[in-house]
């Protein structure tokens, strides 16, 4: 894996930063909450009815009453409350851009400018419980229903494909989950920015959410290689598809097949598999080409990794950049830069001569259009350029979905398209980063595997009427009622 | 999960969480959206006969904490101000569409046997699982003779529970005042009128705060306030020791109990189980936080017991009983002395002077030279009361250790120094 990043060793400078400092780097972004600091923040929270917190997290975790458990100290409860709503509150607790969906509903940003750390008390509630499963072999706080005996097939390990096993074992469904690579987890393994995802936290969380029961995960076996669609609806009772975005973006810019021209997500990913972050090498002067959270997050994380000059290059305006202000300013007080309006045009290497030592160096650099806006709105060039000296790009311009796998599929704008997570296809369920819905989140991500495990339960179920006593039992307030009249 | 599934005077119940006679049960609409949020139980708000009373505006006055959290209300509210037949028409409605759940009635009426007797008949007619007899509200029904007027005076306790008993064969609860000098006297007028179980306690006489403008305790009626009844988390001690005390008693060790007063979490319901209680109910808490608080009551309760290996209420009921004793029964010799840890501790100070300006000058206050502040008991001084440990704002800091004195196990009526020892 990360070929680039592996040929980019030779000729890089070699990562001289000790150590102990990049480690420190690389610690937890948010140091999590000490027992009384969560007390603390929990007692800040109102308790709101019918909470807009609840409301702006996609998996509708009811907040108010985990946060109120946290104050009663039923901290066990606490983390049912989330996990019963989105089994991956662990991960989404430290990755989830808490400063555009639950913390910017809280109603506290109005009266006190700061809303109660919801991200932060979610995760002090799941970590608790994982501390507490750990020390006592607490039994998983959730049980299966009575077994369907009917099997579910899941493509791909990451949040979606994790989150719809689960909930579909507690179903009663046995799922197999078949995953490309050799570790489950999806993004949340190989994407997360390192410093949010501490202590091999993916699979931890991976882990526990086995602990139910009736999921087996194959690694190895990749959709379109040793896998066919064919043979899995074959096989399978119904099938749901959350290989999210397999292949990155291309510029298509002269010099781009150089190898100091590099994906982000390799980059990112060699960080994260890296047992010894002193053993990776990083450019002194990096260029990180994109506008989205992975942009920053690579820029980031060269920063910390030891890169004197790391500039983000970005055609648009700051304002049209898709990643939050939060992670921007994050960027900007690790000191990363950033260079708008630039439109990057060709990547060139420069070979100079000393004549003193009669030795050739190699440098390289980006060549970028200024660009603008014309009176309609629309970006061109000013005809104007410069260029950037650099020894590192990294190309973080968007993932976009393999189709190559799912031709008889209906695709629209480059995505499955889904209704009620149903694919054209009878029995093919998919959700997560692959479906035109795709929020790009982990937290949307998990609350379409969750949704798409009902939607397969309902499809499964359909020629199942209910008795006429489950049908008494489910509505008996009305029939009581009409029994009186 | 536990089985919270549990009787009281002989009625099944889903769990052991009931609504107290109060607003929360004053209508149809109001039971059946607890029923929905998952209450085991309801005692329908308080029936008079007719005419109804009319009620005033305002109702509440309230007693906050610093986090403006609510610790206590207190209510010049009267009983139902709707007709009798129209509660009794949606108890009938509710008991069919509900059959699994509790609906108890609650009534009260002058001291008149027939009036007694007649509405016991007219509820009990309706299908409710028992009747209970409210004896207990501390403002306005007592001034016209009923509520504590009747609960304060044990004959009459005896007597309006033996006119209910008479005319029904459903289980009859006798609900208490705590507003007396010995909650035994009363608990044991009930069970000498046959009643099947006491509830406990109904409101505490109270004034909750006085409007400094308006110079007029809370809530302020047109310029005028009175005296009300006190509820929630604030009235929980007095409430868990008057269970006690009916549960340590021989002749009412037996009766049964359904606990009320400042019910709000599921710690609080274990608190008062351990302490013998067979049923639970709450009213300030679902006012302030709606029908959903019962959620974690539930859930916490299912939660704690698994972790404690209890499967069923029945398990830990009344355990903490038997350890509940007179003064007399504890041992004298028994010593403990505070210790700090200095590596939790914080150094804000409160423990040293809380000691130093009302206890016993016990806790040591040093700065080092780099500024460091230790604070440091000094045994020899510290009587081992615990103020500081208490006031301490970081858990398990400062520690009680028991101290090995040497000293056998001794109570008071047994101590050498004991004047009547002398004789
Ligand atoms: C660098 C980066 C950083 C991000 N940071 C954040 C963040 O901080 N917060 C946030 O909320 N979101 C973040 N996101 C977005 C988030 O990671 C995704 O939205 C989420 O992971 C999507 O989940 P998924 O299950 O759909 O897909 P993925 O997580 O991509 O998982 C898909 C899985 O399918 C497997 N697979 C692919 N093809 C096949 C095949 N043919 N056969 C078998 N298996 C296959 C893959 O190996 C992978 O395990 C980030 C994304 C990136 C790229
Ligand atoms: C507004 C209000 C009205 C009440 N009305 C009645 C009543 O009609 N009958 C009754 O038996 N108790 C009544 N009570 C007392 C409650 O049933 C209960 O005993 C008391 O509030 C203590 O429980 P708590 O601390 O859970 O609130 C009332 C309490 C309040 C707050
Ligand atoms: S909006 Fe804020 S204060 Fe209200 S419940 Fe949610 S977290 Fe608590
Ligand atoms: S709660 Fe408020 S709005 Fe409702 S009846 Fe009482 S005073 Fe009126
Ligand atoms: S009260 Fe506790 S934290 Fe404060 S000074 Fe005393 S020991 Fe330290």
């Amino acid at each position: 894996m990360a070929l680039g990043l592996c040929n980019f060793n030779k000729t890089g400078t070699n990562n001289n930063a000790n150590k102990d400092a990049l480690s420190n780097n690389y610690a937890d972004l948010h140091e999590p909450l000490s027992f009384l600091q969560a007390k603390a923040e929990a007692d800040r929270c109102l308790y709101c009815y019918d909470a807009p917190c609840i409301t702006a997290c996609p998996t509708s975790i009811d907040v108010p009453t985990f946060i109120h458990q946290i104050r009663s100290t039923n901290l066990t409860g606490s983390a049912k409350t989330i996990l019963s709503q989105n089994i991956m509150g662990g991960t989404c607790s430290r990755a989830c851009p808490t400063e555009i969906l639950c913390e910017q509903a809280c109603v506290l940003n109005v009266s006190e400018e700061q809303p109660v750390e919801i991200g932060l008390l979610q995760r002090f509630a799941v970590d608790s419980l994982f501390e507490k499963q750990a020390a006592s072999q607490l039994e998983h706080p959730f049980k299966r229903a009575k077994l369907k005996e009917k099997r579910i097939a899941v493509i791909g390990a990451g949040p979606a494909g994790l989150a719809c096993a689960h909930r579909a074992s507690m179903l009663g469904y046995d799922v197999t989950v078949f995953e490309a690579k050799n570790k489950a987890g999806g993004l949340n393994e190989y994407g997360l920015a390192a410093y949010k995802m501490v202590d091999d936290f993916a699979q931890k969380e991976i882990e526990f959410l086995l602990q139910i029961g009736g999921i087996h995960i194959e690694t190895g076996q990749k959709l379109g290689e040793n896998l066919s669609l064919k043979s899995l609806c074959d096989d399978f009772d119904a099938v749901f598809t959350s290989v999210g975005l397999g292949l990155s973006n291309q510029l298509g810019i002269n010099g781009e097949d150089d190898d100091r021209v590099i994906d982000a997500i390799e980059f990112i990913e060699a960080i994260r598999q890296s047992d010894d972050l002193s053993s990776l090498s990083v450019g002194n002067n990096v260029i990180v080409i994109g506008a989205g959270n992975t942009a920053i997050d690579a820029a980031i994380q060269s920063k910390r990794l030891g890169a004197d000059n790391v500039t983000v290059v970005y055609r648009r305006g700051e304002e049209s950049m898709s990643a939050t202000q939060w992670e921007i300013d994050l960027a900007r007080k690790n000191g990363v830069n950033f260079r708008f309006y630039s439109a990057p045009k060709s990547f060139e290497n420069i070979q100079t001569h000393n004549s003193n030592t009669d030795t050739y160096t190699k440098t390289a650099s980006l060549e970028c259009d200024y660009m603008q806006l014309d009176d309609d709105g629309k970006l061109t060039t000013t005809g104007e350029s410069y260029k950037l000296p650099t020894d590192m790009v990294l190309k973080a311009i968007g993932q976009k979905f393999d189709k190559s796998p799912f031709t008889e599929l209906n695709i629209e704008n480059g995505k499955l398209v889904v209704s009620n997570y149903q694919t054209s296809m009878k029995g093919l369920f998919a959700g997560g980063d692959c479906i035109a819905s795709g929020s790009d989140l982990t937290v949307q991500a998990v609350e379409d595997g969750k949704q798409a495990a009902h939607a397969i339960d309902q499809y499964l179920s359909k020629n199942q009427y209910l008795s006429k006593n489950q049908y008494l039992s489910k509505n008996s307030n009305l029939s009581n009622l009409s029994e009186e009249k | 999960m536990a089985n919270l599934n549990c009787k009281v005077a002989g009625i099944e119940s889903i769990n052991p969480f009931w609504l107290a006679s109060a607003p929360p049960t004053d209508k149809y609409i109001n039971v059946v959206r607890a029923f929905e949020a998952g209450w085991a139980g309801v005692v329908w708000k308080t029936l008079g006969e007719d005419p109804p009373v009319i009620n005033m505006a305002s109702r509440y006055g309230v007693h906050k904490n610093g986090n403006q959290h609510i610790v206590g209300i207190n209510n010049i509210e009267l009983i139902s101000d709707r007709p009798l037949q129209i509660n009794l028409d949606e108890i009938r409605r509710v008991r069919k569409e509900w059959p699994d759940r509790v609906i108890i009635g609650s009534m009260m009426a002058v001291i008149e046997e027939k009036a007694w007797k007649e509405l016991a008949i007219a509820i009990a007619e309706t299908g409710v699982q028992g009747l209970e007899l409210n004896l207990g509200c501390p403002h306005g029904m007592c001034e016209r003779g009923m509520g504590s007027a009747i609960g304060q005076v044990p004959e009459m306790v005896e007597k309006v529970t033996r006119w209910v008993k008479e005319v029904v064969d459903i289980p009859v609860f006798t609900k208490l005042t705590p507003n007396i000098t010995n909650i035994l006297w009363s608990a044991e007028a009930a069970q000498q009128g046959g009643a099947d179980a006491v509830s406990l306690i109904n409101t505490v006489n109270s004034i909750v705060s006085v409007d400094l403008d308006q110079m007029a305790p809370t809530p302020v009626v047109d310029g005028k306030g009175t005296h009300g009844g006190y509820c929630g988390t604030a009235v929980k001690p007095i409430a868990l020791n008057m269970v006690a005390e009916i549960s340590r008693n021989q002749p009412t060790k037996d009766l049964q109990i359904s606990a009320i007063g400042g019910i709000e979490t599921w710690r609080d319901a274990a608190e008062f189980i351990a302490l013998g209680a067979d049923g639970l109910q709450v009213c300030t808490a679902a006012m302030l936080y709606g029908f959903r608080i019962v959620d974690d009551m539930i859930a916490g309760l299912s939660d704690w017991m698994d972790e404690k290996g209890y499967a069923s209420i029945d398990d830990f009921r009344g355990m903490a009983v038997g350890n509940t004793v007179d003064w007399n029964e504890l041992n004298i010799n028994y010593d403990t002395k505070a210790f700090i840890d200095p590596e939790s501790c914080i150094e804000c100070g409160r423990c040293h002077i809380a000691c130093e300006d009302t206890s016993h000058q016990a806790i040591k206050f040093d700065v080092s030279k780099e500024g460091k502040r230790t604070f440091t008991v000094i045994d020899d001084e510290c009587v081992g009361c615990n103020l500081c440990a208490h006031i301490c704002p970081v858990p398990d800091c400062i520690e009680m250790r028991p101290v090995d004195n040497g000293l056998p196990h001794m109570t008071w009526p047994e101590h050498p120094l004991n004047p009547m020892n002398e004789q």
